[in-house]
Order: structure tokens, then sequence, then C-alpha cells
């Protein structure tokens, strides 16, 4: 067991850990962080070439301690007893081990594939550094269900290609009426093969990438991916580089919850409120461009950095705060709306925890979850928004209370942009262990808690990257809250959950 | 002169009702405050849509490509049984409440049936939620007409009509405003517009009207949609001239006819113009709520038959 500390500014201490066991001892393990209160934040295999390792992150939401857990498997026959008993993320992870890895997972208890594509040639794993250019299969590949029957049963096929602008995803219904019986959502139509783009170069490169996981969310991804990449260079930031950085991240919650919102009325049919969303949300995203240049905020962040061009005045901000309130009272007044949203698609907590769900979604089913609070790169008071009921109305309610949090934020420190620094330690900052440096970067960004992990080797060329996006975590709650749930309203549950696609397909 | 009254409302119905719907959308269009399409763009998709390609889908049979047909037809047919620019028309004596009920509802059946037998799921789910809704609806109808015709001593809507000219007054009663009041849901659900349906939407899912016509495509989807307009305009012409007939002249002479189709067509505009309105601020009920709001139609219906019965009007 190694343990250290590292401050990514002077106020914030994070104690570090990595604990190297063998596989048989690898359940213990894990029971024993789980049991301690610390979620398991992140998993990936690397191949090392002659060995696959496994490491598994865990973040304690109490003490901020990031511990790592090593297993070392040998290359030709990696394999592993499943974790599934323990928890359900891991299953998932699991999962992807096998279908990028070719790590056979013992005595799983759902052993499809997941990440895996229909197209892709048996035998393919494509994260093994010998895996070379496959030749895809061609054609109608087979695409089982696992069929529902009975009496007046019908299935309803969507997808993957939807009307409107919709990132890829299968939906099939199992319905008797208008009632679901059963959802499987499939997803993994956009696997871009990121993680490997990431490895043989440089961190820079890497910063640029990072941006673009997810459209929406490019300073939540950059800055985690910036975050990791300063621990294993052992680089510190000023302290306004990263208050900066924080309100970097409000405005993104902003601009994308605002749309949310918009989106959620519209749904229902309630157009006017939708139109004054988007109004507001182009009115951010003008503010978006004339702080960082673009209107999705990409190229503010930067390694031991921040680049901003001016500040926010009290005055615009006050006055996108008046015009959301309005918008929300349009929306939360109208009774039709109410009754739309109240009940519909709910998640309960005991569920929302087996499945240890992230972000909005997991505060509109009574859980805390907050890494801004929990597992911080910056101690500042943060108001954590706090719902118990887990339907499309509490979530709806999470976003308008997170946008109100975050303008007021934004409003008492606007001054903090304007600014483009650079730590001086980030200058000639490089590897300085002998084989390989790592570093976890933790953000709350407007979906929940992104987690991203990065080893350097000594050439200062990125190794291995592995992203995990809240939308890996919160996707298997929307089957588990449309059980009972009508056909027609799915497309506003769907909604109220708002995941990616994209940064849960890397 | 008659066929000339009867030429003129076809005419006026033909051209009119995709002009209602384009005023519709764009009163809602400049209300949420974007830059909106003038009237007529109902009148250039129509025109766009006759000349392109007609795709029909290979699980398809012949109730699909004949269904357009059927409820253009069927329509057309009932918008020949409706006093909108005279009360009297070739077969206004032959033709009562039952037969426009029954042609609109031969229509939805047709597209229905259309929907089903294009193989796909979302047909079938939209003729199954039309269905529902439909046959809550159209007691609904009948009720309020019924109310309205017992003063009249006939079910023929001409001569409901007629009566009110003559006895302007009995219009003001209890039984007239509910029946009314569940008129104005008949003509809400039946024309597929918010809070039972809308017609804005992507989302297959949520779709009651639109999900039997996606599989549509070229002059047959124009059909549809010229068909739906048409409904819309035939129901609030109904609906205006059942209670302010004020300005429908019998079929004497031109320069009347004239200004009976512009008083209609002004009648037809602002009830189209309120609609709209009150649609801005309206959003979709849940499925399952909507058998509750017909429900409630056809109680209002009941009771205004049973006012019409006991309670007088209120002005002699």
């Amino acid at each position: 067991m190694i343990t250290w500390t590292f401050s990514p500014t002077s106020d914030v201490v994070i104690p570090r850990e990595i604990i190297h066991i063998p596989a048989e001892a690898l359940h213990e393990s894990i029971s024993t962080q789980l049991a301690s209160g610390s979620r398991l934040a992140l998993a990936c295999a690397i191949d090392d070439y002659d060995s696959i390792r496994l490491v598994y992150v865990f973040a304690n939401p109490c003490t901020n301690r990031r511990t790592e857990i090593e297993v070392s498997l040998t290359e030709h026959d990696a394999k592993i007893g499943s974790l599934a008993a323990l928890s359900f993320p891991a299953s998932r992870f699991e999962r992807e081990f096998h279908d990028l890895f070719g790590i056979k997972i013992l005595n799983h208890p759902l052993p499809r594939r997941l990440v895996r594509h229909g197209h892709w040639p048996a035998s393919w794993y494509p994260m093994r550094h010998d895996s070379g250019n496959p030749i895809f299969l061609k054609g109608n590949l087979e695409f089982p269900f696992i069929p529902v029957k009975g009496p007046g049963i019908y299935e309803i096929p969507v997808g993957p290609i939807h009307a409107g602008l919709i990132e890829p995803g299968h939906f099939r219904f199992y319905a008797v009426g208008e009632t679901i019986i059963k959802l499987k959502i499939r997803l993994w139509y956009l696997h871009k093969g990121l993680e490997k783009l990431f490895e043989g170069n440089d961190v820079f490169y890497g910063l640029t990438l990072s941006e673009k996981i997810s459209g929406d969310t490019s300073v939540g991804h950059s800055l985690a991916y910036a975050l990791a990449v300063e621990e294993a260079l052992g680089i510190t930031v000023d302290e306004d580089i990263a208050m900066a950085r924080a309100m970097l991240l409000e405005l993104e919650r902003l601009y994308n919850h605002v749309s949310d919102i918009g989106s959620l009325a519209n749904d229902v049919g309630f157009s006017l409120a939708n139109a004054q969303a988007l109004v507001l949300r182009e009115k951010l995203l003008r503010i978006n461009e004339q702080i960082t240049g673009h209107r999705l905020l990409r190229g503010a962040i930067s390694i031991g950095g921040v680049h901003t061009l001016r500040q926010i005045n009290r005055d615009e901000m006050a006055q996108i705060i008046n015009t959301f309130s309005e918008i929300y009272s349009m929306i939360n007044e109208n009774a039709i709306v109410r009754e739309r949203f109240t009940g519909t698609a709910t998640l309960r907590k005991d569920d929302a925890i087996l499945l240890d769900v992230l972000g909005p979604t997991a505060r509109a089913s009574g859980i805390s979850s907050d890494a801004r609070i929990g597992n911080p790169f910056i101690n500042l008071p943060f108001q954590t928004a706090a719902q118990t009921a887990g339907d499309v109305m509490a979530r709806f309610q999470i976003r308008a209370n997170e946008f109100e949090n975050s303008a007021q934020l934004l409003q008492a420190n606007g001054q903090v942009f304007g600014i483009t620094a650079s730590s001086s330690s980030s200058k000639n900052a490089h590897c300085k262990s002998p084989t390989s440096a790592r570093g976890i970067g933790i953000v709350e960004g407007w979906r929940g808690t992104i987690t991203t992990r990065v080893e350097i080797d000594s050439s200062n060329r990125l190794s291995r990257v592995k992203i995990v996006d809240p939308s890996w975590f919160n996707w298997p709650a929307i089957p588990i809250a449309m059980s009972e749930t009508i056909v027609p309203d799915f497309p506003l549950a769907n909604k109220s959950f708002n995941l990616s696609y994209s940064g849960n397909d890397l | 002169m008659t066929i000339i009254s009867l030429c003129a409302q076809i005419v006026f119905i033909l051209t009119g009702s995709p002009l209602v719907v384009g005023l519709m959308s764009w009163i809602k269009n400049r209300i949420e405050g974007r830059r909106s399409a003038d009237v007529l763009q109902p009148w250039r998709e129509t025109r766009k849509l006759f000349s392109k390609q007609v795709l029909y889908p290979q699980t398809a049979g012949g109730f699909f490509r004949f269904a357009p047909l059927a409820l253009f037809a069927s329509t057309l047919s009932a918008s020949a049984m409706i006093p909108l620019v005279s009360i009297e028309l070739p077969f206004s004596s032959t033709f009562d409440l039952f037969w426009v009920v029954g042609f609109f509802l031969l229509g939805s059946v047709f597209l229905a049936l259309g929907a089903l037998d294009s193989g796909t799921v979302f047909g079938g789910m939209g003729a199954s939620r039309e269905m529902m809704i439909v046959a809550l609806l159209e007691p609904s109808i009948l009720m309020s007409v019924y109310a309205l015709s017992i003063r009249a001593h006939s079910s023929n809507i001409f001569a409901i009509v007629r009566a009110t000219i003559l006895h302007p007054g009995q219009i003001a009663s209890p039984a007239s405003a509910l029946s009314f009041a569940a008129l104005v849901i008949v003509v809400i659900a039946e024309s597929g517009r918010l809070p039972v349906d809308n017609p804005n939407t992507h989302l297959e899912l949520t779709m009651i009207h639109e999900a039997m016509t996606l599989e549509y495509s070229g002059y047959p989807l124009a059909l549809i949609k010229w068909a739906s307009a048409i409904r819309l305009v035939l129901l609030l012409g109904l609906i205006s001239n059942l209670f302010l007939p004020e300005g429908l002249f019998d079929s004497t002479n031109l320069v009347l006819l004239g200004v009976s189709v512009l008083i209609t067509g002004a009648k037809v505009t602002l009830l189209a113009s309120i609609l709209a309105l009150a649609e801005v601020h309206m959003a979709k009920l849940r499925l399952f709520r909507v058998p509750e709001l017909l429900g409630g139609s056809f109680v209002l219906g009941l009771l205004s038959v049973t006012a019409s019965l006991y309670l007088p009007p209120i002005l002699k």
C-alpha cells in the first residue's frame, strides 16, 4: 500500500492511496472500500503488454480520499470473478472489461455484451495493444431481445434513428395497452474509440480531445482531465485559477439546465415556455462566447491554467435570474404541466442507491451526491438542491433550484473571470516517476460526477486515459423508473434524465 | 340558386381551411416570439406534397392506399350538410345531425384502418388511441346538439339554425350554455389540438392523430392534412352558426350569399384565433386524463338536454 497526499490548490488536501492486491483478495478489498462509505467512481483495465492491470478507483465523499485498488492478471488468460453481488456499477464495468479487453468474467449474472457492437468480429478486443484493424462484419446481423410474452403484450421498437436532433439509441417497449411492462434500452451506437485516441499523444492534445467527449459538457470533461493530469505531474494551481474554473462549471450548468427546463415544458406541449427558455439559453451562450471565445465554453481550461476574456457584471446576471424566475413560474404554475410532471417515472431512493446514480437524478431521489462538496478541488460554500419524490417534477425542481444557485454564485463571483493565467509549476512539469505517473480528476458536471483517470509515461505521453461520464451510471435507472409508466409519458421521462449517449459510449 | 350556394360553400371550405390552420400557427408562433411563415404556408405545403412522389411501405395493403381518399371524400360530404354560408342548401331537408356525425366517424374509421394497415407499430398505436377518443367523443356531440334540437323540434341542423334566427332570444338559455361548453371540448378533441393532442410534436410515442399519418407521403398526406383542416373549419363554423346564426341568409341572391360568406369567414377566423390564443397557454393532458375531459363533455351535454326540458330560456 502506498499513501500520499496531493493539493490541487493551497487549501485543499486530497489523501491518496494505492493498494496492490492479488486477484483472490479483490472481493474482500472492494467490500471493505464500499463499507467505508466510498463509492466506486471508476474501474479501468490497462494493457501493460505482458500483463493486464485492473484499477478500481474509490472516492470517499466524507474525507475526499481517493483509493486505487490494483490487480494484475496474466495477459493470455485474463479472468476474474464477478463482483456483481457487491456493486451493480462494478458489474457493468466488468462487462466493459470483457468487451474491450477480452477479460473473462466468471459467474457474471448478466454475461451479455455491453459496449460490443454486433458488427465487431469475434475475439476482436479494441483496447488490447495488439488489436489491429479488424474486418467488420456486414449485413443485417442478429439483434436478439429477450421476448416478453403474454396475452395483449405488444412490442414498440423505437430508434436508433429518431425524429429531431437526438443521439442514436434503440428503445424497445413491451406494453399492455399503454402501460409499459418492460423497457430495454440498447445504446452503444457511438463507439468512437476515444480512450484509444488519447494513447501515445501528449497531454495538450488530450485536453482538446476531452472537450469533445460530450459536446454539452466541455468544461466538465476538460476540467476533470486537466485535474487528473495536474495530479499526475504534480502541478498545483493558484486560488484564482481554481475559482475561475469552478465558475466556468457553473456557467456550463446554467445553459444546460435552462434548455432542459424548456425541453421538459416542450415535451408536454407547452411550447411557449420552451421558446422563452431558448431565448435565455441563447443569451447565456453569447455570454459564454464573450467570456471564453466559444459558445460551448471550449478552450477555457488549460493544463495548470484557465483562459477567460472578461468579467461577468452583477447586472447582467441579475437580469438572467429575473428572466429565469419568470420562465420557472410560468411552467411551475401551469396546472396541466404540474399534473404531467407529478408522479411520472418515479425512481425510488432504494433503487437509486443500488444503481449508484449521480447528479440531479440522484438529488431528486433523496441522495445527497455532489462532488463539489464530497470530492472538491476548491472549498466553496456550495448549496446542494434536494428533493425526495424521485419523479419528473423532482428532477425539474432540482434543475430550477440549481440554476438559481449557480446564477447567484456567478453573480457574487463574476469578477474572477477576465484572467488568463497559468500555474508557475506547470511550465516544466513532466513525469517524475521512472515508469509512469497517475492522476485522478473528479468534477461535478451539470449531469453529475465526472471521473477521469490518466496515466502518463516517462516520456510525457498519455499511456491510458479512462473517462466515466455520469450517464454511464444513470442510464440503467431509466428502465427502472419507467415501470408502471404509460408509453406516451416516456419522452418526458427520458428528457427529465437527459443523459448523454456520446459520453456514455466512448 | 341553392346549387350556387352549395358550390360557394364548398369552395369557401376548400380554400379557407388551410388558411385557418396557417392563421392559428401564425398566432402561436408570434406569441412565442418567433418569426412565422405567413398564413399561406399550409397552401404552399399542400402544393409541394401534390408534386412529390408517393411512397408506400412494403407492409401496407389496400386500405392504406384507400384511406386518405375515403377520409377526404367523407369530410367533403359532411361539409355539404352544414349551414355555413346559407341556411338553404340542396339537401338541407334530407340530412340531419346524425349524417354529419356519421360522415365524420366514417373518415376517422377509414384513417384508423389505413394506419393499422400500414403494418407499423406507430400506426396501430395511433389508431387505438384515436378510436378511444372517437368512441367517447361522438356521444358527446350527439347529446349537445340534441339539446339544441329539442327547442327546434327537429334534429335537422338547418331547422335548428332557422329556429334560432326566428327566435334569437331562445339561445340565451342554460341549455345552450351547457351545450356550447360541451361542443367546445368536442371541437378541440375532434380537431386534434391541445390539450388533447399536440399537432406540432415530433415525439412519435406521444402522438395520436399524427401517429396515424407517419407513413404517408405525397398527395395522400396532403389529402389527410387538408381533410383535418376542413374538419376544423366545419366544426368552428357549426359551433358559430348554431349559437350565433346572425348574418346567415337563405339562398335568394348573390349579394346576400356574398355577405354570408364574409360574415361566416369572420366568425370562423375569430373562433380560430381565440382557440390559438388559448392553446398557447395550454399543455397537453396525460393520455389517461383525456377520457375524463371527454366524459366531462358528455356530462355537460347530458345536463344540457335535461336543462332544455326543464329550464326555460332567460329571454323570450
